[in-house]
């Protein structure tokens, strides 16, 4: 199976490892992994920001460097990237040149979680971490994406891994692009709410596959002096892995 | 007591002065919480609340696609049952007539139940301009309000969401209320209180939660049924309306009184869902002079626009229920009647963008209220509709981030730019890193940034900022050698094998 890897901007500039991770998972898997070199970044910076005509180059450089391999999936590592990359379909839709291309690229888009989980069947992906980790649910992995199962599911896998619930994980992070820099004193109190009730957990590893989110989070552990473990799912899916515990849907749990 | 705008203060300012209000976020905070328990369950005891809000939004746009024609319908239908009805193009008009019908009918004691679109109008105020009147507040929150010196409601649904129970019983005492600040006992002191005064009114007014086209009857649904005190008791009542309240028959009325009640309060129905008229041959009360305003007031610029689904809402208030913005600046920090999702995405059609501007961009996108909301308005999305109206077609923007905006714009549509972003970022951002721990690092491998200038500056106002990787360690780099490595080690397998 090809899998053309879409990294999304922040993971290239920010988080090698988180790409590493995803990459590594993959390639255990028995994919095929390409990377098309000309991808830059999924456009909400700008889109969501209001500058639409300036956005436009942006998809259109997108969808030609993604659809520019025979891969047959693309998988990224953040459910929010992935999302908007869904979104193509309806935002191209009138563009003459590119409805169709879009439209083909958003079929065969998924978040790292949500692509082990409902194209390749995993279940087990053989990784083990020792800890009490929360885990939070990005609101666009969720909501746009309407995935709220793959990673919870391939998390409870983990073996010796608790994950313990994080009180309103329905709320925001506070990040929200370009809103946590043009509105910081509400994302402040928003990221605080967050930072609080992850410490009221107790656990010691925070747990996405947004790492967008994270980075907000982080920032504001750091800001805090918050002691605290960051970790992308695919770090997690990619730690101290065993083949011999991986599993896949079809296979009952005791083989 | 307000008009559309509660507020003249800049936006930032209201924002503190949301967060000093440490009572106001606690409690919206427990209301939301609280919610977010009952709202969802209540929508499960219904079932297939997906299908629900399908029906409920195809009901809503359907109304609003043939709004001209069920208007004519539903006024022509008042009038069958010998009721009044008046279009008021702009909130002027409407007060005009309501004030000339309370100085033809001499009424002096005015009794009026909740609505949002009174406020919106500034009609209490308006009506105390006229000699010898007294406007009363009947719901009881709204009547808080009025007693606190007309205070500004924070919430469509719970207007006094931001008082508490000792506030309250300090404005009650101004009446003579000398009990504890036990909410039962107070709501029972303003019942005594109200009571004595729906006797005495001469004209009631009340809002309208749906008005039925074929039955030229309007729908109100409350939990105090104060509004059917205010429709049965006084020879004369007002319903003001919003041209887009309309539904066409009671089957469709019953759909959405289900929805709205589960949405606003997590209740089945409320306590009390009337449908009423004039009083008819064989009845004993209701009003004998009925009379319908429908408020235009800028509804129908959003009509035929990419704003039309807004006209769609049936003021449930379940996105500001789960609303992470609302919950830390409250209906106060939006400085608009309708605050919350609903309030920003309205608030700048009917008082536009120079007055509202700064609504659409307070909202990080989480989509909650989209995903609330029972009749699909895709509220988050018309946000963005917004930023693009300032941003791209007025232009409203002349500040250096724009500049950095339109910058962000080509560098993420040009790969040999984006390149020179990747290669040069780390040793860019030398200036400002910072190697020191921090409590984070093993997210922040390459050093951290505590302090930037410009746009970036909002985001370290708040939190550290990553070093970005250095160049020939980012992840193409990685992948590149990962690559090579791979079909290193291929060969090798060939050609041993």
């Amino acid at each position: 199976m090809k899998v053309a890897i879409f990294s999304t901007c922040i993971v290239d500039l920010m988080f090698p490892n988180i790409g590493q991770a995803m990459v590594e998972v993959l390639e255990r898997f028995g994919c095929e992994t390409s990377f098309p070199s000309k991808q830059i970044c999924c456009g909400q910076p700008t889109y969501n920001s209001g500058y639409h005509k300036e956005t436009q180059k942006v998809f259109h450089n997108e969808v030609d460097a993604l659809m520019s391999s025979d891969a047959d999936y693309i998988v990224g590592p953040a459910g929010s990237c992935v999302a908007m990359l869904r979104e193509y379909k309806n935002l191209l839709k009138d563009d003459p040149q590119y409805a169709d291309k879009a439209a083909a690229m958003a079929d065969k888009t998924y978040e790292f979680s949500q692509f082990l989980y409902r194209i390749l069947g995993v279940r087990d992906a053989g990784a083990q971490l020792d800890a009490v980790a929360t885990y939070h649910r990005s609101c666009h992995m969720t909501r746009l994406l309407r995935e709220r199962q793959a990673p919870y599911e391939l998390l409870s896998n983990v073996k010796d891994l608790q994950v313990v619930p994080l009180p309103r994980a329905e709320n925001c992070c506070g990040f929200g692009g370009t809103f946590s820099v043009k509105e910081p004193q509400i994302s402040r109190q928003m990221v605080d709410e967050k930072v609080n009730d992850i410490l009221s957990t107790k656990a010691s590893v925070l747990i996405s596959a947004d790492p967008s989110c994270l980075m907000n989070i982080a920032g504001r552990f750091s800001r805090r002096n918050e002691k605290i473990k960051i970790m992308h799912i695919a770090e997690v899916l990619n730690h101290n892995v065993d083949p011999a515990r991986i599993r896949f849907a079809d296979q009952p749990v005791n083989v | 007591m307000a008009t559309l705008s509660t507020s003249n203060e800049p936006f930032l300012t209201r924002i503190k002065e949301s967060e000093a209000d440490k009572f106001m976020q606690k409690s919206v905070a427990k209301a939301q919480d609280a919610q977010w328990e009952k709202r969802p369950a209540s929508r499960k005891e219904l079932g297939h609340w997906e299908d629900w809000r399908n029906l409920g939004e195809q009901i809503r746009q359907h109304v609003i696609k043939y709004l001209p024609d069920y208007l004519e319908e539903f006024s022509d239908n008042v009038e069958k049952r010998g009721g009044h009805v008046f279009f008021a193009q702009t909130d002027k008009d409407a007060v005009a007539y309501i004030k000339k019908i309370a100085q033809q009918k001499q009424a002096h004691k005015i009794v009026k139940s909740k609505s949002m679109v009174t406020t919106e109008i500034n009609l209490d105020k308006e009506l105390l301009k006229l000699p010898d009147t007294s406007v009363l507040e009947t719901d009881l929150a709204e009547f808080i309000l009025e007693e606190d010196n007309w205070d500004e409601p924070t919430h469509i649904v719970f207007p006094t969401l931001h008082k508490n129970r000792d506030q309250i019983r300090k404005i009650f005492q101004k009446l003579g209320y000398k009990g504890s600040n036990e909410p039962g006992e107070m709501a029972k002191f303003a019942r005594h209180y109200l009571r004595r005064s729906f006797l005495e009114a001469d004209l009631g007014i009340t809002g309208c939660n749906f008005a039925i086209a074929d039955q030229g009857m309007i729908n109100l649904v409350t939990n105090e049924g104060n509004a059917d005190l205010t429709m049965a008791i006084p020879d004369t009542q007002v319903v003001v309306m919003g041209m887009e309240r309309i539904v066409p028959s009671l089957k469709e009325a019953e759909v959405m009184d289900n929805m709205l009640s589960r949405s606003a309060v997590g209740q089945k129905l409320t306590s009390y869902c009337t449908f009423a008229g004039p009083q008819t041959a064989d009845e004993s009360d209701g009003p004998k002079d009925f009379y319908v305003v429908i408020l235009d007031n800028g509804r129908s610029k959003a009509l035929g626009t990419d704003f039309e689904p807004a006209l769609q809402c049936i003021r449930c208030g379940s996105c500001l229920n789960v609303c992470p913005v609302y919950r830390h600046i409250g209906g106060h920090g939006y400085g608009s009647i309708y605050p919350g999702p609903i309030g920003a995405v309205l608030s700048p059609i009917l008082g536009g963008y120079e007055k509202f501007k700064d609504l659409p961009f307070a909202c990080s996108l989480n989509a909650a209220c989209t995903d609330t909301c029972p009749v699909k308005i895709p509220l988050h999305k018309l946000l963005i509709k917004h930023r693009e109206v300032m941003m791209d077609k007025m232009k409203i923007d002349h500040s250096f981030n724009n500049v950095l905006m339109k910058g962000a714009g080509v560098a993420t549509a040009t790969p040999i730019v984006f390149n020179i972003a990747l290669k040069g970022g780390y040793l860019g951002s030398a200036p400002l890193a910072k190697k020191s721990k921090t409590s984070v690092d093993n997210f922040f491998h390459y050093g951290h940034i505590e302090w930037a200038p410009s746009l970036a500056k909002g985001w370290t106002d708040v939190r550290s900022l990553p070093r970005p990787a250095k160049g020939s360690e980012n992840f193409r780099s990685w992948y590149k050698k990962h690559q090579a490595a791979k079909q290193a080690q291929a060969k090798e397998e060939h050609d041993n094998g």
